[in-house]
């Protein structure tokens, strides 16, 4: 059999579970980012809560800052690999062998993951707005969560939408090493199907188009989300800057030249 | 008359460099007071130590005659009653005009949101920006910034406004109109403190004016009789360096 026949074998046999794998793989990657983005806004704030003056409670705030330093750094320094077999395995072995069903434990792991790099993006967001904003919030009376919901976040998340995007992408790549722990996604699809066929490279090159497919699509819809969300106040210039004949001008964000 | 804000004894050090070397300053209702000094002399960090931005070193600040430095007082709701204006306006950038004078109502005070929008735009036409109320902070000028912001400490209803160098970071055609408000506001009896450089202002609409040097109250009194016969050599120098 030659390779295109393969292919298309592989294709018409095989497809429902080609795409129960992708959406198994979409579906994790998805909540698995939007829940690393709830644990990063959350760590992010309590991160920046300005150091209380009672002593017990700057105590309490230091420990908690401990704590979520030492969440970022160990799941920052280790494979998600290896941690998805301890965390499964883990509870088995605490829960006399019973396991974790598997869609929650790969939801849960790459949440988990996620939000130990959202917590460092959301904290960089949090820094880069101008401090003028927060104290524009606390001189009219607002406490730090209140001015984090209403004024600062808002701000933040137009800041790290490019970051979430890139985050969402690596995890639609990442989920594969759950194969370790035997959640059904895409790479677990091709690794049983490759089995059956042994057509190892037509198989993982049908699952390596699709990622890419999945991958690419994804950007271009987020890029276009984040141009709406950027708004008004971006403005492109024309005209070459190093040019000194060229005329300068600065568009506006759906305006024509003026 | 009833003491709205006193000051005693008031220091506050940044690593190591003492700023304000101990002021004693009594604030009453209705009073129109100008802090007026040299840069650096600690006026505006006297002002963000009022509003708490600032944690004094030492010293106390009594609101009603209650400590607000002891706790006695819950620091928000202290906030939302002696709001501020700053020099680079600080306007919420995520919010429209209208927003801007309506959320910090409804959030901090608990307002309806029908309550707070009919009294920000009682405030907004005030200050001649209710025309703006879809606009972003990035699309205004520097003045109609600053009297949006103005218009947002009022829709607080607060008892003093504090005024942090509000026309410093304007462009020389834009100072009259916020400085206008301003007098507004002044001549229907707002209580206000005023970090200011400038002089005029101090003198015809202040009803007292409050010199600080090198983070003391270097001298004090009836603006008139301040900017026509300054006392101390240190106030006569700083007016002659200004005037001239």
């Amino acid at each position: 059999m030659t390779f295109i026949e393969n292919v298309i074998n592989i294709i018409t046999k095989y497809h429902t579970l080609l795409l129960d794998g992708l959406g198994y793989t979409m579906l994790i990657a998805l909540t698995g980012t939007i829940f690393g983005l709830i644990i990063g806004l959350l760590t992010g704030i309590i991160k920046t809560i300005p150091m209380s003056k009672s002593p017990i409670l700057k105590f309490l705030q230091k420990l908690v800052n401990f704590i979520i330093a030492c969440y970022v750094e160990i799941f920052r320094g280790t494979p998600m690999m290896v941690q998805s077999m301890v965390i499964f395995w883990g509870y088995a072995f605490m829960n006399d062998g019973n396991t974790l069903p598997l869609i929650p434990a790969g939801i849960f792991i790459v949440s988990i993951n996620t939000g130990a790099y959202m917590t460092e993006i959301v904290r960089g967001g949090i820094i880069s707005v101008d401090k003028g904003q927060f104290e524009g919030a606390y001189s009219v009376g607002m406490t730090h969560w209140q001015a984090m919901t209403n004024v600062i976040i808002p701000q933040v998340m137009r800041n790290i939408l490019p970051s979430i995007s890139n985050e969402f992408v690596i995890n639609i790549k990442d989920t594969s090493v759950l194969n370790v722990i035997g959640v059904m996604e895409l790479y677990y699809m091709a690794n049983k199907i490759q089995t059956m066929t042994w057509n190892i490279f037509e198989t993982y090159l049908i699952i390596c188009v699709m990622y890419f497919i999945m991958t690419f699509t994804i950007t271009r819809i987020l890029r276009v989300f984040e141009k709406k969300l950027a708004g008004s106040d971006t403005y492109t210039i024309c005209g070459s800057q190093s040019d000194p004949n060229a005329e300068i001008r600065v568009k506006k964000e759906k305006e024509e030249f003026r | 008359m009833e003491n709205v804000i006193t000051l005693k004894n008031l220091k506050k050090s940044f690593s190591g460099r003492e700023i304000l070397k101990g002021i004693d300053l009594e604030i009453k209702k209705n009073e129109v007071v100008s802090v007026i000094g040299s840069s650096g002399s600690g006026k505006s960090t006297m002002l963000r130590c009022i509003n708490l931005l600032e944690d004094a070193t030492s010293g106390d600040i009594l609101f009603h005659d209650k400590s607000v430095i002891e706790g006695h007082i819950d620091i928000n709701e202290y906030r939302s009653r002696i709001v501020m204006v700053f020099q680079q306006f600080n306007l919420f950038n995520n919010m429209t005009v209208l927003d801007n004078c309506v959320r910090p109502q409804t959030v901090v005070l608990d307002r309806s949101k029908d309550e707070a929008r009919e009294i920000a735009m009682k405030y907004l036409r005030k200050v001649g920006m209710a025309e703006y109320i879809n606009a972003r902070p990035a699309q205004l000028s520097g003045g109609m910034k600053q009297r949006v912001a103005i218009a947002r400490a009022l829709s607080m209803n607060p008892e003093v406004i504090l005024f942090d160098e509000p026309t410093s970071a304007l462009d020389p055609e834009m100072v009259g109109e916020v400085l206008d408000v301003m007098r507004e506001l002044a001549s229907e009896g707002l209580t206000m403190i005023v970090v200011t450089h400038e002089m005029a202002f101090a003198r015809d609409v202040s009803d007292r004016v409050i010199f600080i040097d090198e983070g003391v109250i270097c001298e004090e009194g009836d603006p008139k009789e301040f900017f026509e016969n300054p006392k101390t050599e240190r106030a006569k120098a700083f007016l002659s360096r200004f005037l001239n």
